[in-house]
């Protein structure tokens, strides 16, 4: 097979996580573009592999490393640990703040912090939007979380 | 015979073992059930003590309508019974009935194949939960998924136990290479391997996600017609694969003690059928496991009794090579 | 030997085709409003990109790829969405208003990464016949003797984004749960050492590292839906 299916492939791939990443607003839909970011590196560790283990034939040097495809179990075990915290981080913020709004989580910003609205994320006012969304955000919870 | 008539025979005998296995294992429930309560159980359908019932049944199933509820994500609920369903015919594709090549398909991965496959029978009950629409469902669902997912760890760590003692993955691999003194080496496996296999299934003593008094039938609840049906085949093929796995992977499968590999087809079975009683039997003994003791058992008890199996394994094929 | 792009072969056909239906499906995954069906689009993605795998000949990452992704990953990711309270149908806040922006990024590097790759590998043949070098034996092997060291690592590290999930996902004022998550905790620290104890043949390293890679996402489960259960038991009653 041409090395270039797969790495054309995984490319795509990686570009349509980034488009998610930059473009979703749901905290977890971003998570899952990471995923898929993720995914299109293995695969790109995967059809390296078995290129480079088989040009042994060829005159190549191999050590029976396997680095890509070792590599690409340990991306698939530390992306499993990325989704378990970041799962965690997103249900606690959902717990607190009753949205899991990527555009909402603005406390560190630089004037004080307060919800985005809708749209272009504009910062303007601070304390009524907070309120109003935890006060519907605690009725919410008591639901979500069971 | 050529390979692809060949592949095609085998495919179509384990769809029939598929469809058939299950409804002995549905009809053998009814009856021990019965007895065993007390009573007879079926009688009527078929004539002789009702042996038709099951049969009878699908009758019925297949002739109702087909509701979505209103509410309802159309496709996904539609897709959901499939997609509980497929998994337990993939696995069955690899169990071996006999030594050479009496197996659906012999893959290299065996038991990992087998145990991956599983896991992706979650996502139907995800998916039923979710898109019915209804609050119980969605709790049974999620309640569900918790369970499976926690009791894949004991089961994936007692079978590795057991490649561990064989040497390989391959199902016909370790049931080929099985000693008599490997039932009592790998006990602690077989049973941790058994009980998480049952949580797995859903089967009484572990079936709070779906029990009627409990939560209606969880996230099946608005499920109806043939649709139902497919979940509750799901249910039984999945008694049927997990005591076809601990009998290969524990119980040394076609090894017995007369008939050397000619009558392997019948030990295999025999043990099966065995195991499959005693999953019935378990169902009118124990009172069910609450969700949080259900956790407990399994992140506390089972998760460290796995681990000890293969350290134990370990040890001995170290020290004893 | 020259490979010519425009007679494939049949494993180069299967690859495009897998290949079409995986990028498609991500594409429906990150495009689609309705939450639970991104999440479902991407287990299609996963199994195809499990299917180009098997196509590779490296089963056994095939399998772990089903395994850990279809099978725990995404359900962790649903386990979210409905915890979140994805509603059925169209969710009005799943996009932001950078989608145009976003598009304008992500179609700047795609062609910049094709082209670059393209020139670069234009004549690269991967050669499948022949001993497989994707199963669980050579796998094991290398894995169990070049790369033990990181190995060991991320078991390590899992250890750590489990007890980091079970520490996020406590409730503040519940000193109980705190004691009961606490002993729960500690049982499971054992894990780890026992299975470096156990030194073993190669198909079963293997396995056993397949088995390291589960607690970390199993943490999240378990204080979801020890979470879950716990409310659920209160809202019964």
């Amino acid at each position: 097979m041409h090395l270039v299916y797969p790495v054309v492939l995984s490319a795509l791939l990686f570009c349509t996580g980034v488009y998610g990443v930059l473009a979703r607003r749901n905290a977890i839909l971003v998570l899952m573009s990471v995923e898929l970011m993720l995914n299109a590196v293995n695969l790109n560790l995967v059809a390296f592999d078995a290129w480079l283990s088989r040009a042994a034939r060829a005159g190549f040097p191999h050590d029976g490393l396997h680095s890509g495809q070792a590599l690409t179990l340990f991306t698939i075990a530390i992306a499993a640990a990325e989704i378990g915290i970041g799962l965690a981080i997103v249900l606690a913020v959902y717990r607190n703040r009753g949205t899991a709004d990527i555009d909402r989580l603005r406390d560190t910003a630089e004037d004080g912090g307060g919800s985005a609205d809708t749209g272009a994320g504009r910062d303007d006012g601070a304390g009524t939007d907070d309120a109003t969304a935890t006060a519907t955000g605690t009725g919410e919870k008591a639901e979500a979380s069971a | 015979m050529t390979d692809a008539l060949d592949v095609t025979l085998r495919l179509l005998a384990v769809f029939a073992a598929f469809l058939v296995l299950p409804l002995v294992v549905g009809q053998t429930e009814h009856k021990v059930m019965a007895h065993m309560q007390g009573r007879l159980g079926p009688m009527y359908a078929g004539g002789f003590h009702g042996w038709a019932q099951l049969v009878a049944d699908g009758v019925k199933f297949a002739q109702k309508e087909d509701v979505v509820p209103a509410g309802a994500d159309r496709r996904v609920f539609q897709l959901a019974p499939a997609v509980a369903l497929l998994p337990y015919l993939l696995v069955l594709l690899v169990i071996p009935l006999g030594p050479g090549d009496a197996v659906g398909q012999a893959i290299d991965a065996g038991v990992f194949f087998a145990l991956a496959v599983m896991g992706v029978g979650v996502l139907g009950s995800l998916m039923a939960g979710w898109a019915s629409a209804n609050k119980y469902s969605l709790l049974g669902g999620l309640r569900t998924a918790a369970q499976l997912l926690a009791y894949e760890l004991p089961m994936l760590l007692a079978a590795a136990s057991v490649a561990m003692a064989a040497g390989t993955v391959s199902l016909t691999g370790i049931a080929g290479a099985f000693e008599w003194w490997w039932l009592p080496w790998q006990i602690v496996g077989a049973v941790v391997f058994f009980v998480a296999g049952l949580a797995e299934l859903q089967r009484p003593p572990f079936d709070m996600p779906v029990a009627d008094s409990e939560i209606i039938f969880g996230a099946y609840t608005e499920y109806t017609g043939l649709r139902f049906a497919f979940f509750l085949l799901a249910e039984y093929a999945g008694i049927v694969v997990l005591c076809g796995l601990t009998t290969v992977l524990f119980l040394g499968g076609w090894h017995g003690p007369f008939g050397g590999d000619g009558l392997g087809w019948f030990w295999t079975l025999l043990k099966t059928a065995a195991l499959a009683f005693v999953v019935i039997w378990l169902r009118v003994t124990y009172p069910r496991l609450r969700e949080d003791q259900l956790q407990k058992l399994s992140w506390t008890f089972l998760v460290p009794l796995a681990l000890a199996q293969i350290a134990l394994t370990g040890v001995v094929k170290v020290v004893i090579p | 030997m020259s490979h010519g792009f425009l007679s494939p072969t049949g494993v180069e056909v299967t690859f495009l085709l897998v290949g079409v239906v995986t990028l498609g499906a991500a594409v429906v995954s990150v495009t689609t409003r309705q939450l639970v069906h991104a999440a479902l689009w991407l287990v299609v993605a996963l199994g195809g990109l499990a299917v180009e795998y098997l196509l590779l000949t490296a089963e056994f990452i095939a399998w772990v790829q089903v395994l850990i992704y279809v099978g725990s990953v995404v359900v962790l990711l649903l386990f979210g969405l409905m915890l979140t309270r994805a509603p059925i149908g169209r969710s009005p806040d799943a996009d932001s208003g950078n989608r145009g922006v976003a598009l304008g990024v992500a179609v700047a590097a795609a062609v910049a990464l094709v082209w670059l790759v393209v020139d670069a590998f234009r004549t690269t043949w991967i050669e499948l016949d022949g001993a497989s070098a994707g199963t669980t034996e050579v796998t094991g092997e290398s894995l169990f003797r070049h790369w033990v060291l990181p190995f060991e690592a991320l078991s390590v590290l899992l250890l750590a984004a489990l007890v980091g999930a079970i520490v996020l996902s406590r409730k503040r004022n519940a000193d109980v749960d705190a004691a009961s998550s606490g002993k729960a905790g500690a049982a499971r620290p054992a894990g780890p050492s026992t299975r470096t104890a156990a030194g073993a043949k190669a198909a079963g390293r293997a396995a056993a590292g397949r088995a390291a890679a589960r607690p970390g996402e199993q943490g999240a489960a378990d204080a979801a839906s020890g979470d879950a259960g716990r409310r659920a038991e209160g809202g019964e009653r």
